[in-house]
């Protein structure tokens, strides 16, 4: 009797808890749709046809639900990414940055590591060689950040960009040199195909949603585990909340935001090579422009929590892929997608806004997300 | 701004301007080389210019400002397009347009630093957010006008986008016509005048960021608002009990600080050239922040961080003329990707406090709670 009174009543604080927290995440997408449908009214659209054609493109058919799927396996690693970043007290604003390197080091060990041995890899070393490899660069450009941050207090907000640059830069170098595609015909910036032995294979026949879907909702599964059942974690969170704290605690400082920062660019440069791995088979520059941003608003309406960004990043997938019916429907431009999408990051990252339209009451403590130059 | 900081930027400079004259000497005479750098360096540094002195107002009052970059991305894009509409759907002169233009870019940066204004004062949103916020919204805003504007289906341009009015014309200072009689007509030396008189034939957006440096800092260290810009940002507590008003003093600097934004938008679109393209700001505005932690949150200091990162981009334009004469050893200057990093790696290097640590206002990025 008791046991059971307890579950029930730990039932309802669960329920309690996920409804405090996706209230204003909730509200703050409803006035963003809101808004934008006033936008779409002035620009001379029909909001109402312009959502339905969203709604279609994102769900409407097993095909429709297949590449919300495959849009969002790459959403959920960057902004795992970010969140993490974000626990720690770090601000990520280079995923864009990190997912590049890990998708040029992934494509690189898919088509010349073949080459390099003169023989063919089976797929069962091959293909996780080639994730391996692209996750760890990624870590290795974020972890430069951290280093710079932990041992000479370069402010990781500006580097991330900078580096964000240098891997464009770089890549940029690369894929129009010694990296680019040498078949006659091709005249873009890219890498060969890799090899077949590289690549992922698909959930289903004849859809494009791949096994990297299935591994971002482990790996989301693995970060919540992580942050809040491990002593990493608990180190990661404490040095977050106050380093100064952590510090007198015991905790390495220095090593726990390098490797925050690490762990960051893992998952960022994770989101690079499964799209190479999974879905495109090459790196194609450019490729990588915007996911840095996307990255930080799923995070910020995911409130950093896994399961919370694991249903932001479908939020923005399921945009993302209905945007081409939508545009179909109403000839509104595809570009209109990231207008109400920072609308939605505006109005949850100024949650005061959102409580202050509907008179909520803010409850507990605020919570920091990022210092000043000083920290 | 200590002497430790000026050596180090007067040193990146010299060694950028010597590879220039290295190479290209075998081309044209080094003073012709010096020269056209040197005026390469002013213009290419004033958006950075303008960005570092935005952010010096908006932090000075206590506000980081992450958000430059946004904000000249939403001006370059609204100065271009007032531009536009006021040459072909008013069909106004297009030297009126083009004035008009600025003035539409100045008034979007301060509309977007109002934005940032009331997240990060009144909302009190982590102001580091608020600019992400700030700089997101600009790429989407941006995006989407440039297409539904010119190619939407109710496009009053149909389909096409339209001639700008143009640029702004440089500004000559007749310094060749005063030292002509010195030179006593002597070709050498009337083309030397020359070639130092194009270091000053700057355009107006350029000549007025370089005013700008030293008004902002007469303003800020000589002047009772400077003072107080000054007081809300190390102290607000203090500053308000002397009955200064934190609130309004931040407001109007950020917007200040906006408007700075805005004219380095519209150096994009209105002086450099006459069309837009997303994402052209391409980090100029966080470039523009390393510079004013560079120089220590002063005008005249980021002035002179500017300059750095504008000698290195005008090393990367210098570079593709002389790409002919680049000795075989040197080969790697020919890659301008590479070549091209040159301002980002200077700017994680100078963040690194090698050169000497600089120290934020005390307030800064901390919300004004009574």
């Amino acid at each position: 009797m008791q046991t059971e009174k307890q579950s029930i009543s730990l039932t309802k604080k669960i329920l309690q808890a996920i409804s405090d927290a996706s209230l204003i995440p909730f509200l703050a997408i409803l006035t963003a749709v809101v808004l934008g449908g006033i936008i779409i009214y002035f620009v001379g659209g029909n909001p109402l046809l312009a959502y339905r054609g969203l709604l279609e493109g994102a769900f409407g058919s097993t095909k429709a639900l297949s590449e919300t799927a495959v849009w969002a396996t790459p959403y959920i690693f960057a902004g795992l990414a970010v969140a993490l970043a974000f626990k720690g007290g770090l601000f990520n604003i280079g995923a864009e940055g990190q997912l590049a390197v890990g998708a040029v080091f992934s494509a690189l060990i898919g088509y010349a590591l073949p080459e390099w041995l003169g023989f063919d890899l089976p797929t069962i070393i091959h293909l996780p060689l080639a994730i391996l490899v692209g996750m760890l660069m990624g870590g290795l450009w974020a972890g430069i950040v951290g280093w710079l941050k932990a041992y000479t207090g370069g402010h990781e907000v500006i580097n991330t960009i900078m580096m964000n640059y240098i891997a464009l830069n770089t890549t940029s170098f690369l894929l129009n040199g010694i990296m680019k595609d040498r078949s006659p015909t091709n005249v873009i910036a890219r890498t060969p195909l890799i090899a077949e032995s590289a690549r992922m294979p698909a959930i289903f026949d004849g859809l494009r949603v791949h096994w990297g879907f299935i591994l971002a909702l482990l790996v989301a599964f693995f970060i919540w585990w992580l942050l809040n059942k491990t002593t990493l974690g608990f180190e990661i969170r404490t040095v977050g909340l106050n380093p100064d704290a952590a510090q007198y605690a015991g905790i390495n400082v220095k090593r726990t935001i390098i490797l925050t920062m690490a762990l960051s660019g893992m998952l960022a440069g994770l989101a690079g090579s499964i799209e190479v791995t999974g879905l495109n088979y090459r790196h194609e520059l450019g490729f990588s422009i915007g996911y840095g941003y996307d990255a930080i608003a799923i995070a910020l309406l995911g409130k950093s929590h896994p399961l919370g960004i694991v249903l932001a990043a479908f939020l923005f997938a399921a945009m993302r892929n209905g945007a081409s019916r939508m545009q179909f429907l109403t000839q509104l431009p595809v570009d209109l997608i990231s207008m109400i999408q920072a609308l939605i990051l505006l109005f949850v990252a100024a949650d005061a806004i959102i409580r202050y339209i509907y008179r909520i009451k803010a409850k507990g403590e605020r919570v920091v997300l990022t210092r000043g130059w000083g920290g | 701004m200590d002497w430790k900081r000026f050596g180090f930027i007067a040193l990146i400079i010299i060694v950028l301007f010597s590879v220039v004259v290295m190479i290209g000497q075998a081309k044209q005479p080094p003073l012709l080389i010096v020269t056209s750098m040197l005026a390469t360096t002013i213009a290419v540094a004033t958006p950075l210019t303008l960005g570092a002195l935005s952010g010096v107002f908006c932090e000075r009052a206590g506000v980081v400002n992450i958000g430059i970059e946004g904000m000249m991305l939403t001006a370059a894009f609204f100065g271009w397009l007032g531009g536009i509409y006021m040459f072909h759907i008013f069909q106004l002169p297009p030297s009126v347009s083009i004035v008009l233009g600025v003035f539409f870019a100045i008034l979007t940066g301060a509309l977007m630093a109002l934005l940032h204004a009331v997240l990060s004062i009144t909302f009190k949103v982590d102001q580091i957010i608020g600019g992400t916020v700030i700089n997101i919204l600009a790429v989407g805003l941006t995006g989407f006008l440039n297409r539904q504007l010119f190619f939407g289906s109710t496009s009053v341009f149909e389909g096409s986008v339209p001639s700008s009015p143009g640029v702004l014309p440089t500004v000559h200072i007749p310094i060749t016509e005063l030292f002509a009689s010195i030179c006593n007509s002597s070709a050498a030396c009337l083309q030397n005048v020359q070639a130092i008189n194009r270091v000053f034939d700057q355009k107006p957006i350029a000549m007025g960021a370089i005013l700008l440096v030293f008004l902002s800092h007469y303003i800020l260290f000589n002047t009772r608002w400077g003072l107080r810009t000054r007081a809300v940002g190390e102290h607000p507590q203090a500053a308000d009990t002397v009955g200064i008003n934190v609130i309004f003093m931040r407001y109007a600097n950020v917007l200040i600080g906006g408007m700075f934004a805005g004219l380095a938008g519209a150096y994009f679109t209105i002086e450099s050239v006459p069309s837009f393209e997303p994402l052209l700001t391409n980090g100029r505005g966080f470039i523009s922040l390393a510079a004013m932690i560079f120089g220590n949150w002063t005008p005249i200091g980021a002035w002179a961080a500017s300059l750095v990162f504008g000698a290195s981009q005008a090393m990367l334009i210098n570079m593709q003329i002389f790409r002919d004469v680049i000795p075989p050893a040197w080969s790697f200057l020919q890659e301008s990707y590479i070549v091209g990093l040159t301002p980002y790696i200077l700017t994680m290097f100078i963040l690194t406090g090698i050169i000497g640590r600089t120290t934020p206002p005390a307030a800064d990025g901390i919300p004004y709670e009574k």
